[in-house]
């Protein structure tokens, strides 16, 4: 009798026991479905936050059934149908790793960044600006693409980077700007005058292993991950993560890094104030400075 | 009433088994030993044209060569991670860091064992700058800028796996993180010997990874304070 119960006992107990081993394979297996239509409860429920409103992965689901599978593909990890015919190579989403951040190299970015990139689109990349999607729309899709990896269940976003105001635009800072150019190193990729054909250029590949272009500056096309100053900054400083571009948080300072962004506008075929107090310096100074490249002294002029 | 005492006795031994299960490891004293090496025609390594970053291409009387597979003497492979994948009951991460270096644009050592959850410190010894980029999968993905006279960069993986290391500014310098769940590993020697101490009794699976080929595991088994050897023969192609 005794012993039945014991039985019975461990019976249930196993019971138990497979119901949540079935629960957690269900809940994997839908990262690595071929067919979106099958969702975990938990791919419904997912939300994102952005300001105000709320996304939701089950309506974002059946827009990106409709809008992104073409490339980024039904397992979500960019092969897609298109993909083979796209360079630079559509996102995979299952590795979340993404380029476009707020936050520090290696961590997730925040709903917002997501938000902004399918907002923003990728300029030079077949990732168009998704503006005809209205705001909530695009609030369920960043909501849906963070059920492509499990790391949005475990983890949270980073902390955004602080950037702070900006510092007046000099002459000083120009010039401070252009000695961590070449301190830093940056022209090994972006070439001596930002031309994108530094002595390492040609070697670059991404995460996958797929030839990238460093930017080029004199192309005068927009960043990849926004336009102001503030963009740029937060650019070098957290890095595009997935790609060459490493992240220079660590080893710049806040005031430093707004004179780097103060030289780098001058090296693009732009009307800004940085161009105009440039132009002025070189008129005047050109036949003094020291060219960027192998052979300055490290540490600039 | 009775089915109740059961059930409590039944959770007891569950939580029983489970507790043994995080136990601290007791520190044993058995070991294996064995040699790694390669049958087939490995393919040559070449020499690395470092003339694009001539602060390291004058710190090598000869050049340096690619170690993708490196062999020695009597058909040693070098660079092998062999370490306990099964068996072993686990232990915290040791307090003292690991240490990978950038030196004359090579990583040193070209691959770098360590347990989850242990520091590492990568240093930049160069008078470039460097930028550091693990390829990893399975933990986050990050890549750090490191010009010279920077301070080292203090990290650490939570999950165990293989990664690749690149610098995207040093195309040729290549190594690896070897981000492992025991305590209980070695890397082979020049020789291709390794040897794995402090072995508890116990049945253990020992696998070999090398960077280009496919691992492979072995089952031993130790009593007391037993030295086992365990050779592993990695079959290799000259492509």
């Amino acid at each position: 009798m005794t012993l039945k119960k014991l039985a019975v006992t461990f019976a249930l107990g196993s019971m138990a026991l497979v119901t949540v081993g079935a629960t957690s394979v269900l809940a994997q297996s839908h990262v690595n479905s071929p067919d979106p239509s099958l969702g975990a409860p938990s791919v419904s429920s997912a939300e994102s936050h952005i300001g105000n409103m709320t996304g939701h992965a089950g309506e974002g689901k059946q827009l990106y059934r409709r809008y992104c599978i073409g490339c980024h593909g039904p397992d979500g990890n960019g092969e897609g149908m298109n993909a083979q015919w796209i360079d630079p190579k559509p996102r995979d989403f299952t590795e979340a790793t993404f380029k476009c951040r707020s936050t520090p190299t290696g961590t997730l970015p925040t709903d917002q960044d997501l938000y902004d990139a399918i907002t923003r689109g990728f300029v030079t990349t077949n990732m168009p600006a998704w503006k005809p999607l209205t705001p909530q729309q695009r609030a369920d899709l960043v909501a849906f693409v963070k059920t492509w990896s499990p790391r949005w269940t475990k983890g949270k976003a980073g902390a955004p980077l602080d950037i702070p105001a900006e510092t007046p635009i000099t002459i000083e800072s120009i010039l401070h700007g252009r000695e961590l150019f070449q301190r830093l190193e940056c022209w090994k990729c972006h070439g001596p005058e930002g031309h994108g054909d530094g002595p390492s250029a040609i070697t670059l590949t991404d995460d996958k292993g797929n030839p990238i272009r460093p930017y080029d500056f004199s192309s005068g096309s927009r960043f990849m991950c926004g336009t102001t100053n503030r963009d740029l900054y937060r650019i070098f400083m957290t890095g595009l993560d997935g790609s060459p571009m490493p992240s220079f948080a660590d080893v710049v300072k806040p005031n430093e890094a707004w004179d780097l962004v103060h030289f780098l506008r001058t090296l693009q075929p732009l009307k800004t104030q940085e161009a105009d107090l440039w132009m002025a310096y070189r008129a005047a100074h050109g036949a003094d400075l020291k060219p960027i490249g192998p052979d300055a002294a490290p540490g600039g002029q | 009433m009775r089915s109740g005492y059961f059930t409590a006795l039944a959770v007891a031994v569950l939580l029983g088994s489970g507790m043994l299960v995080f136990a601290k490891p007791p520190a044993g004293s058995g070991s294996i030993t064995g040699k790694v090496t390669y049958t087939g025609t490995p393919p040559k390594m070449k020499p690395i044209d470092m003339s694009k970053e001539p602060s390291c291409a004058k710190q090598h009387a000869t050049p340096v060569m690619t170690q993708n597979v490196t062999t020695g003497p009597g058909n040693a492979l070098q660079w092998v991670v062999v370490y306990i994948s099964a068996g072993d009951e686990g232990s915290s991460a040791p307090s003292q860091g690991a240490r990978y270096d950038q030196k004359g644009c090579e990583y040193l050592p070209h691959v770098l064992p360590m347990q989850v959850a242990q520091q590492l410190q990568i240093y930049n010894d160069d008078q470039t700058s460097h930028n550091i980029h693990p390829l990893s999968k399975t933990n986050p993905e990050w890549n750090k800028s490191q010009p010279p006279g920077s301070p080292p960069i203090d990290t650490k993986y939570d999950k165990a796996e293989f990664i690749p290391v690149k610098c995207n500014i040093h195309p040729w310098m290549h190594g690896y993180f070897a981000v492992l769940n025991t305590s209980h590993y070695a890397v082979s020697g020049e020789d291709g010997s390794f040897d794995i101490k402090g072995l508890p009794p116990g049945k253990y699976t020992v696998t070999a990874w090398q960077e280009q080929y496919p691992a492979q595991s072995q089952e031993v088994t130790i009593s007391g304070s037993e030295a086992k050897t365990a050779n592993f023969v990695f079959k290799v192609l000259p492509y």
